[in-house]
């Protein structure tokens, strides 16, 4: 069971899995990319701009790693900067404007841990979004495609469903992390990503996700049409959910509760 | 109006490390030695100064302290202070781990909660408590905070949260984690409804705290020589194998780089939030 969890790390991190950009040019049709903060500059760890669904348009945000090596370091390894929250950010505020649902690709080791990105408020920058997010009057859904690391990966994930694929993983420290923290020993990340409690279905059986979704022809078109249906599906449900924000707010309310005891 | 003295920052503060033994009355020793100017400064002589080095170095303070010395006589009330963290999914050791810090630090959780009066105004007060397990955030943390931002909505009460963090609880795993969207949302509605929140960042106020109600504040105010910063100094030097520039995440440092209104030395901290309180007292004119 120990091995299972680490396991699933290493198939989260894999680099053949599909990227964020995968998932939007097989899921959406005309994918338009926006770019920058508006303030600083361009982050392309985050990808983000305008797509249809079906026949609606809707938002997209996928945070990138790259496949190549090239990619991967142009994607700085899909951690981002400050201003890869605030362009997201942005772009949610855009789609709640012109009333468009917010679809999330979440897949990253965490924020970036830099200089420049201290100084620039990554801290804040999450903060800001985890604020933001939580009122957003339009439909927000979000998916861990591969790894969900931290308050990096929850900057995106504010949403009203969060799915996750089965084999991604969710959690507050990397495994190693965690090992080298509470045991001064990086090499007991197995026994920590068993102790974590960071696969798809311990997030579910947490009540931290909805779904989780099959990775049966991972990368194949009929993984995509999957769910492409179900996120029409979905997004039709949120749009006549008429407490929309009242029931995100809930949701995240709850969560925790039933580990807390009262004296 | 009254006159606030600030302090000038101090760059030979950020170069002294923090002591990890609590200053009591009761220590028994005489004498304190100060981690910044070296000297050893009787312990009388400490508390008389809120537990600040004639030096301008601030020592550490246990969250009860901390209201004392923030709050009017007798004002403050203390709310949810039954309500504590499970072991909600048997992480080893934990169990052990907290039953210990709940022994050593008298109290059940790392944040206190309730309400005060501050130079008469009336506030909810969250103060979160370094020498519980270094202010880490749980399920417990997040509900308690939570809490208070919505008894803030129901009362329409400004909110003033002192913070000390290293971040979310790992052994809580994703619950953990989730504490920060869930303070966030509360913060959010209290904000919406038109409510004053302040925050004090004091040191440190890291990891998930930073990311989450400490820089969510109308005005954050910080201590001076505190730790501020999302990722540890440590990590990020192994990360990018690079020296960290001179103050790095020092609350001087994050003040110069726009994410803090101001530096408030911890002897005028009463007086400057009185102040505040009165400022925002009062609906605004429409």
């Amino acid at each position: 069971m120990k091995d299972a969890a680490y396991e699933r790390v290493k198939l989260a991190r894999d680099n053949h899995r599909p990227t964020g950009l995968d998932y939007i040019k097989n899921i959406f049709q005309g994918f338009m990319e926006f770019h920058g903060d508006r303030c600083y500059s361009d982050d392309p760890a985050i990808v983000g701009g305008i797509a249809t669904l079906g026949k609606n348009p809707v938002t997209v945000i996928a945070i990138e790693k790259g496949h190549t090596a090239k990619e991967r370091s142009y994607r700085n390894f899909g951690a981002p900067h400050p201003e890869g929250y605030r362009k997201a950010l942005r772009l949610m505020k855009q789609a709640e404007k012109f009333g468009r649902p917010i679809i999330c690709f979440i897949d990253t080791s965490g924020a970036y841990c830099g200089v420049g990105a201290e100084e620039r408020g990554q801290g804040q920058a999450i903060a800001e979004n985890l604020m933001e997010m939580s009122t957003l009057c339009v439909p927000v859904i979000s998916i861990l495609i591969g790894e969900g690391g931290s308050g990096g990966a929850l900057a995106l994930a504010v949403a009203d469903r969060v799915w996750m694929l089965q084999n991604a993983v969710y959690s507050v420290i990397s495994p190693e992390g965690c090992a080298s923290i509470l045991w001064k020993d990086s090499g007991k990340a197995e026994t920590a990503a068993a102790s974590l409690k960071l696969t798809a279905e311990d997030a579910k059986s947490l009540g931290v996700i909805e779904r989780i979704l099959s990775e049966k022809e991972l990368g194949k078109k009929e993984f995509y049409d999957r769910i492409r249906t179900l996120l029409v599906k979905e997004i039709k449900t949120l749009t006549n959910d008429f407490d929309l924000v009242g029931n995100r707010y809930n949701r995240f309310r709850s969560l925790g509760v039933s580990a807390v005891v009262k004296e | 109006m009254a006159l606030i003295k600030f302090l000038k920052p101090k760059n030979q503060l950020e170069e002294g490390g923090r002591t990890s033994a609590p200053v009591q009355r009761d220590d028994g020793e005489p004498e304190k030695n100060c981690p910044n100017c070296h000297k050893d400064i009787p312990i009388s002589r400490l508390w008389a100064n809120d537990l600040v080095c004639p030096c301008g170095y601030h020592f550490r303070v246990k969250a009860r302290q901390r209201i004392q010395m923030i709050t009017d006589k007798d004002s403050f009330y203390e709310m949810y202070s039954g309500l504590k963290s499970d072991n909600p999914l048997n992480f080893p050791g934990y169990k052990n781990k907290i039953k210990t810090v709940r022994k050593a630090s008298g109290e059940e959780e790392a944040v206190i909660c309730g309400v005060a009066t501050i130079g008469r105004k009336k506030c909810c007060l969250f103060v979160m408590e370094p020498y519980f397990m270094m202010g880490s955030m749980g399920s417990a943390v997040g509900e308690k905070i939570t809490a208070l931002f919505e008894y803030g909505i129901e009362q329409r009460l400004p909110v003033i949260g002192f913070t000390v963090s290293g971040g979310a609880r790992m052994q809580e795993g994703l619950l953990s984690l989730m504490q920060m969207a869930k303070t966030s949302a509360a913060v959010k509605r209290h904000s919406d409804a038109g409510l004053l929140y302040i925050a004090v960042l004091t040191d440190p106020t890291t990891g998930g705290v930073s990311a989450s109600f400490a820089m969510e504040a109308d005005i954050i105010l910080a201590e001076p020589g505190a730790t501020v910063g999302f990722a540890g100094a440590r990590v990020i030097e192994q990360t990018t194998r690079k020296s960290l520039p001179k103050g790095f995440q020092k609350s001087e440092f994050v003040l110069e780089h726009g994410f803090i209104d101001s530096i408030v030395p911890r002897t005028g901290q009463k007086r400057y939030l009185a102040e505040l309180l009165k400022l925002h007292d009062g609906r605004a004119i429409l």
